[in-house]
């Protein structure tokens, strides 16, 4: 306990009350805050797999030798393991997304609010159709 | 099994302290014993000035909220057992100053409630001649997860926006316009958007998601406030879409 006299004195009529400084680090403290900030920081993957795509549709236009440019510059490792990161975060992010979406929309037919798992379900699944069109797009040669 | 039990509690004096401190007590462990039946054991065999809320003891009050081992719990309904043999931290709801001890200053959550006008707010009042205001089981599904609402705080407490933006409305206080909103007897939406609809209320929420997960009550204000932010977001949709459309 420490003295009194370090602090201001105490009246009736303004009672000190204590108010704890929130910390710089509060996101470290739990592991859903940490999950939540991550969840936050995805977003800047997910700019820089937008970025990225960009590039690569307008180094297309440019022709071959500029998208065989475009190609080399993905073969740097510095590069290959931030598209690592990136698309494990993209992963979280749309995961988090689509069960997110679920409890944000409360949908009521006949009265009756609609489960949850009907409404991320056709996301995950709509997700997952097109990857696979997407894939098998790319793929296919 | 041990036939005590540690308790870590908080203790803050405005006379004498200048931040709170940890003082711990021996209190007998029994397996239907829950956190707050060991303060009050507390209070009554061991430290008189021990100071704390609590009313009912059956989760319907929503006084005895407190952090127990870092977690927003009603201490009513926190049992002993899940913690043995392991000591017990009692400390006040993160998020709000401190008073005494295990007692927080709860101002400034009543003022944020009380702008959201959470009552029945009628254009035209019928006289009581006509009867009641009717409302079919479906009408009342709709609010009703977000009238169980008991006012404890312990959304407030786990809510990182709250901690570090003081003037974010908060979860409960959101919660409970839109039980409101969501009332057939109810026409007061129109003067609750300007409220609810601020940097401070629903679009300072980040949806971390802490404040459903801590509800002893499964209100969930986090699915409250993502769809108001659906709702205000289509108003202005149709605000522009329809500038001359009827508010």
């Amino acid at each position: 306990m420490k003295s009194a006299a370090a602090t201001p004195p105490y009246t009736l009529n303004h009672p000190r009350w204590y108010r704890k400084r929130v910390s710089t680090y509060w996101w470290l403290q739990r592991w859903e805050y940490l999950r939540f900030v991550l969840r936050e920081i995805s977003s800047v993957f997910i700019a820089i797999f937008v970025v990225e795509t960009l590039f690569q549709i307008y180094t297309l236009s440019r022709g071959p030798e500029a998208y065989a440019i475009f190609l080399s510059v993905l073969k740097n490792p510095f590069v290959f393991a931030l598209n690592v990161i990136s698309l494990l975060f993209v992963v979280f992010h749309s995961i988090t997304w689509f069960n997110l979406s679920a409890r944000a929309m409360s949908i009521r037919v006949g009265g009756k609010k609609v489960p949850g798992f009907l409404i991320s379900g056709p996301n995950f699944a709509a997700w997952f159709f097109i990857s696979a069109v997407i894939a098998w797009l790319l793929l296919r040669s | 099994m041990a036939d005590t039990i540690k308790l870590e509690v908080s203790r803050y004096s405005p006379e004498t302290d200048a931040a709170p401190h940890f003082q711990s007590f021996e209190v007998p462990y029994r397996k239907d014993w829950v956190v707050l039946d060991a303060l009050n054991y507390i209070k009554d065999k061991q430290d008189g000035s021990l100071t704390y809320r609590w009313s009912c003891r059956m989760g319907i009050c929503g006084s005895c909220g407190m952090l127990v081992n870092g977690e927003p719990k009603l201490t009513c309904a926190t049992f002993l057992a899940d913690y043995a043999p392991a000591p017990v931290r009692v400390e006040p709801l993160r998020n709000f100053p401190v008073v005494r001890d295990l007692v927080i200053a709860m101002n400034d959550f009543m003022r944020k409630l009380q702008k959201m006008k959470p009552w029945l707010i009628r254009k035209e009042e019928k006289p009581v001649s006509e009867g009641e205001y009717l409302q079919s089981p479906e009408e009342l599904e709709a609010f009703k997860q977000y009238s169980m609402c008991i006012n404890c705080m312990l959304c407030y407490a786990a809510c990182p926006v709250y901690g570090l933006d003081p003037l974010f409305s908060g979860p409960a206080a959101i919660a409970l316009a839109q039980r409101y909103n969501l009332d057939s007897r109810d026409q007061g939406s129109k003067d609750r958007f300007p409220v609810l609809s601020q940097h401070d209320a629903i679009w300072g929420c980040t949806f971390v998601g802490e404040c459903t997960r801590v509800c002893p009550k499964h209100v969930d204000p986090a699915g409250a406030i993502q769809q108001y932010k659906l709702t205000a977001a289509l108003d202005w949709v149709k605000s522009v879409v329809m500038p001359w459309g009827g508010k």
